[in-house]
């Protein structure tokens, strides 16, 4: 995971660089905690360019960071996401609540 | 020409989740051998570290014991069944519904179930309380148009 705060639009990109399954959850779930506490940004961004594999752990994953974020004030983005990760997105009903949005290869 | 073609492998492996990877990548190569697309494959992985994932996290819970997975192949078809030897599910019709989860806590969703049987084309769930349970899915594998015969199609690369 690699994250890039943008301090103007008070923007929290979080780049997710590896499958996210139930062994590599926790650690993801660690650092994008603590870079929204530590930021408290508007608008925290997932950049989904990279994760090449994922399963149901991302979708507790990121109703657990919608709950964080929710309760700090900001608003969630989904981007980049593939056709795998859209349909296991999709299938949980959480894009209803999340919107999607598409970013320009970050260097976060 | 329709040649039959059959294979079979057994994994037997710790359930620490640490071999999530390891058993999806593995069956995923397997199931290479009937030529897959894609996408096809990814459905494969999704719902293999689905299942390896609830042997490892309600199964066994904290404790470690052994999941086994079998697959088959047969023409265009792969069969995987995934058994472990935990706790067993008490009503395997609720344990299916779409978002009904025990342990909302480690923030799981519930989805798992639902994903398996919506990525592969059947899936039969048995388990006794006590003794384990065991999946069964199945999957059919479209033929390809290959574009040409020297085309490299062993799907090692896809993994
Ligand atoms: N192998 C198993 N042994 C014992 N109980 C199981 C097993 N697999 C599933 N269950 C039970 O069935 C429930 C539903 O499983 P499912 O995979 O659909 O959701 P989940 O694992 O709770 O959450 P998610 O998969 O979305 O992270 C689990 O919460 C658990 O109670
Ligand atoms: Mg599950």
């Amino acid at each position: 995971m690699e994250s890039k705060f943008y301090t103007k639009d008070k923007q929290l990109i979080i780049k997710i660089t590896e499958e996210i399954d139930d062994h590599s959850v926790q650690k993801i779930r660690r650092e994008a905690d603590y870079e929204i506490e530590r930021n408290m940004p508007k608008t925290v961004i997932f950049d989904f360019n990279s994760v090449t594999f994922m399963d149901s752990a991302g979708i507790g994953l990121i109703i657990g960071r919608y709950k964080l974020a929710s309760m700090l004030g900001a608003k969630v983005q989904l981007a980049n996401l593939s056709q795998n990760v859209k349909k296991i997105f999709e299938m949980s009903g959480i894009l209803r609540l999340i919107p999607t949005t598409t970013l320009k290869e970050t260097t976060a | 020409m329709n040649e039959e073609y059959e294979n079979e492998m057994r994994l037997n492996f710790l359930s620490k989740s640490s071999n999530e990877a390891f058993a999806r990548i593995t069956v995923a190569a397997f199931a290479s051998q009937l030529d897959p697309s894609i996408e096809e494959l990814a459905d494969i992985k999704t719902a293999v570290s689905e299942a390896v994932t609830n042997c490892i996290i309600h199964a066994y819970e904290n404790k470690i014991g052994i999941v086994k997975i079998y697959a088959k192949l047969t023409q265009n078809e792969i069969t995987i069944e995934i058994t472990d030897s935990g706790k067993g599910i008490e009503n395997i019709e609720i344990a299916k519904e779409p978002l009904y989860t025990t342990k909302p806590n480690l923030e799981r969703s519930g989805m798992g179930f639902t994903i398996m049987e919506s990525f592969m084309d059947t899936i039969n769930i048995e388990s006794i309380v006590g003794i384990g349970t065991k999946i069964t899915m199945t999957k059919k594998i479209k033929k390809q148009h290959k574009k040409s015969p020297d085309e490299p199609t062993l799907a090692t690369n896809k993994i």
